[in-house]
């Protein structure tokens, strides 16, 4: 096999040529290259970032969930991963509308995705299908909303011993 | 070096030494206080550094950290408690048998501290009763050492009878404690 | 136990063979062995462990939510509380992917007083850990001896900062104030007197037949099931994987630094210790070297839209007060970006993830903490094994939660 670079042109042209338009975008930013992905393809996208052996992204640093209320109320999955050999790092993002936030588990590929999902899915309501355990991880089971949303206050709303005109809520 | 606890007020004479009950209880007390450390964080790790050679909190009679409830005189709350472990506080308080102390060490404990936020219990006043506050965040090990002494002064001054009394028995119910 | 017997056993099904010999085990959230604050519920067969539960989540503050309302130099107390055994690795790093965002380029100077702060946290880290396996492993005396070193470290901190262990070292831009001599003098006695703690702690421990046998094989895992775990640092190390963020994407000058990387081979219990202990030592030798070449030059950059200016200026220079005044209500200019920044933390890759919207306070920061991502495996290393190796297992871990919970 010949020696490729591992750069931004090389991993879009492999990505689009197997999932055309599913690829929304890329770019780098940061010294990171960077890819906006369909949801509906983030698992196939995964498996073969992670199987193809030029590419072989199998480490997955990190996983997390965004949410921007401007201008289309979006919720969306970064993935960070990890080519180790070559040290070649990749984001992944993807966005789907908050009153459908579901989207594919990686827990069959990563065993670390199994608590980051749970995490996400506990602060944003993110569904991951396919999850073997998806619960509340770090909150009370009996909390009723997802805090990490931008419409929630960061403060219990319970406090009944704070000044509001001393300490600027509102 | 070893220290000898100075002998409460009373009266004396050859052979014999007379003072009240409390007192001595008190003094008793007061020099084997067995805390129950409950760390939960950061201010966990500055009560290890309280706990090992250079501070050494042995030397005020608490030997021994007793970490089950039943045996503990004093619990000592360490470190955010988050609206999740409040129950196992407040479980771990009532599990431990009269009389009972506690200090709650760092900003955290005490109000919450920095973290006023959906997930933090404001401060374990919202469901124990405690003692003695410790500010800072976190306390150095001295501050920790000036909070179990002013434990210590409550305890020896501690009626034996206290613990009877209608006003006590008001303060554990306005937390519902039975 | 060899390592192919934890393979074997890692085969048993969940399915218990003889139901209803079956115990339940209640660990945590307040048992002393799992320091802070863990809860694992154990179904127990006899001694060994079938299959367990953890829950994690009892000291969750929120941390992702409240940096959305800090400005940016307001985070760094935040982060003081994550890995609460080593914060100025933590300090460091958001300054450094604050630094990123902006595009600040530190003088060589700050490089290496960050790298001799961050690799004495290191020390102040790994000691923790080791010695609390040895006290969980019934040793007590390793962390009383070792313990005064962490104080000598806090000395240091103390100096430099004004704190001991919450440290909120350092701005962005560089560091709040020079090293004075006397910091200098301090660190360099620590040097000496550490190497001679250390080799006496390893003498404790290393050879020492019980603690061998309580640790050897114990809690394994293979390099493959750690990296699909996502574990990093010294537990990724021990099972054999020399992956160190220091080496792979350098930060804050340590290429200019000579030192190694040990691995372990069997990613037990053993050679998670001995890999620890092995990464003290070449802390001290970055230390020194960094101490011996310590450039001259300036404490920070010359940014003063982002950097504090001193106290006098402040009280004397029209400037000054301005760019005061600015910084703290938050009127400088943050670029908009997307940045992802990591460093090797106590126990792994410490990542933070930034997206700015050009706002004083960042829009989404999120961190990767290491111990959250590896302590999913913790329920796969303890099955099959015996309950009091649950308990050594989890300390040679590092758990720390407030970094697990956030
Ligand atoms: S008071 Fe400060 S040091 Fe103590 S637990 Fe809270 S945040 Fe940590």
């Amino acid at each position: 096999m010949e020696e490729v670079e591992l750069n931004k042109e090389f991993i879009t042209s492999q990505l689009t040529s197997s999932f055309g338009h599913y690829i929304i975008n890329s770019e780098e930013t940061y010294g990171m290259i960077t890819i906006t992905v369909d949801r509906s393809k983030i698992l196939e996208i995964m498996n073969y970032l992670y199987l193809d052996p030029k590419l072989s992204f199998t480490f997955l640093t990190d996983l997390t969930g965004v949410h921007f209320p401007e201008p289309k109320d979006e919720l969306g999955v970064v993935y960070h991963l990890h080519n180790l050999p070559a040290n070649i790092r990749l984001r992944i993002k993807t966005f789907f509308p908050k009153s459908d936030s579901v989207i594919d588990s990686l827990t069959s590929l990563f065993s670390s995705a199994n608590f980051m999902e749970r995490e996400t899915y506990d602060f944003f309501g993110i569904i991951f299908k396919g999850h073997p355990n998806l619960k509340r991880i770090l909150n009370v089971d009996d909390l009723d909303y997802f805090p990490l949303r931008k419409e929630y206050a960061l403060e219990d709303s319970t406090r009944t011993d704070k000044d509001d005109t001393m300490f600027g809520r509102g | 070096m070893v220290n000898t606890a100075e002998a409460p007020e009373g009266v004396e004479g050859p052979g014999f030494f007379a003072t009240s009950l409390d007192k001595v209880v008190g003094l008793a007390r007061k020099h084997s206080i067995w805390p129950l450390p409950f760390a939960t964080s950061c201010c966990g790790i500055e009560f290890m550094a309280t706990m090992a050679s250079t501070y050494d909190l042995a030397r005020f009679g608490a030997e021994r950290p007793s970490f089950s409830p039943r045996q503990a005189d004093l619990l000592m709350v360490m470190g955010t408690i988050a609206k999740k472990m409040g129950p196992v506080v407040r479980q771990v308080y009532e599990q431990m048998s009269e009389p009972r102390w506690v200090i709650a060490v760092g900003a955290c404990a005490s109000s919450g501290g920095i973290f006023d936020t959906y997930s933090v219990l404001q401060g374990i006043d919202k469901i124990i009763p405690v003692d003695v506050y410790v500010p800072g965040c976190p306390p150095r090990p001295e501050q920790i050492i000036d909070g179990l002494m002013r434990i210590q002064d409550l305890v020896e001054k501690e009626p034996t009878r206290r613990r009877d009394s209608s006003e006590y028995k008001a303060l554990l119910s306005s937390y519902g404690i039975k | 136990m060899t390592i192919s017997e934890i393979n074997y056993k890692k085969e048993t099904t969940l399915e218990p063979i003889n139901l209803g010999q079956l115990t339940t085990l209640n660990l945590g959230p307040t048992h002393p062995a799992t320091h802070g604050v863990f809860q694992n519920i154990l179904q127990m067969d006899g001694e060994r462990v079938v299959s367990s539960e953890s829950t994690i989540g009892y000291i969750h503050r929120a941390f992702e939510k409240l940096a959305e309302r800090r400005p940016f130099y307001q985070i760094t107390p935040i982060t003081d509380r994550l890995n609460y055994c080593s914060s100025p690795i933590n300090n460091m790093g958001w300054h450094m992917t604050a630094e990123k965002l902006i595009g600040i380029e530190t003088p060589k100077r700050v490089d290496y007083m960050r790298v001799i702060i961050m690799e004495l946290s290191r020390i102040a880290d790994h000691l923790i850990c080791n010695s609390i396996l040895g006290v969980d492993a019934g040793a007590f005396t390793g962390f009383l001896y070792i313990f005064q070193q962490r104080e000598a470290i806090y000395d240091i901190f103390e100096e430099i900062c004004g704190a001991r262990l919450t440290t909120n070292i350092g701005r962005i831009g560089g560091m709040e104030r020079d090293f004075t001599p006397s910091i200098i003098a301090k660190i360099y006695r620590f040097l000496d007197d550490y190497t001679l703690a250390l080799k006496e702690f390893e003498s404790l421990f290393n050879r020492n037949r019980i603690f061998m046998d309580r640790t050897i094989g114990v809690g394994g895992i293979s390099a493959e099931r750690a990296l699909n775990y996502g574990f990093t640092g010294p537990n990724l190390r021990a099972a054999g994987v020399d992956y160190d963020v220091r080496v792979t994407t350098p930060y804050s000058s340590y290429n200019d630094f000579d030192f190694d990387i040990p691995i372990g081979k069997n990613g037990d219990t053993y050679d998670r210790f001995m890999v620890r202990n092995e990464e003290m030592w070449e802390s001290l030798k970055i230390i020194r070297q960094a101490l011996d070449k310590l450039p001259a030059g300036k404490h920070h950059a010359d940014v003063p839209d982002f950097y504090l200016p001193p106290k006098e200026q402040v009280y004397n220079h029209m400037e000054a007060l301005i760019y005061h005044f600015k910084i703290v209500m938050g009127e400088i200019e943050i670029p908009k970006g997307e940045v992802y920044n990591c460093v090797e933390g106590g126990n792994g890759e410490l990542g933070y993830y930034l997206i700015s919207d050009g706002g004083r306070m960042p829009f989404r920061l999120h961190f990767r903490r290491p111990g959250f991502i590896y302590y999913q495996a913790f329920e796969e290393m303890i099955k099959g094994s015996l309950l009091s190796d649950v308990v050594v297992t989890m300390s040679s871990l590092n758990l720390i939660a407030g970094e697990i919970d956030a």
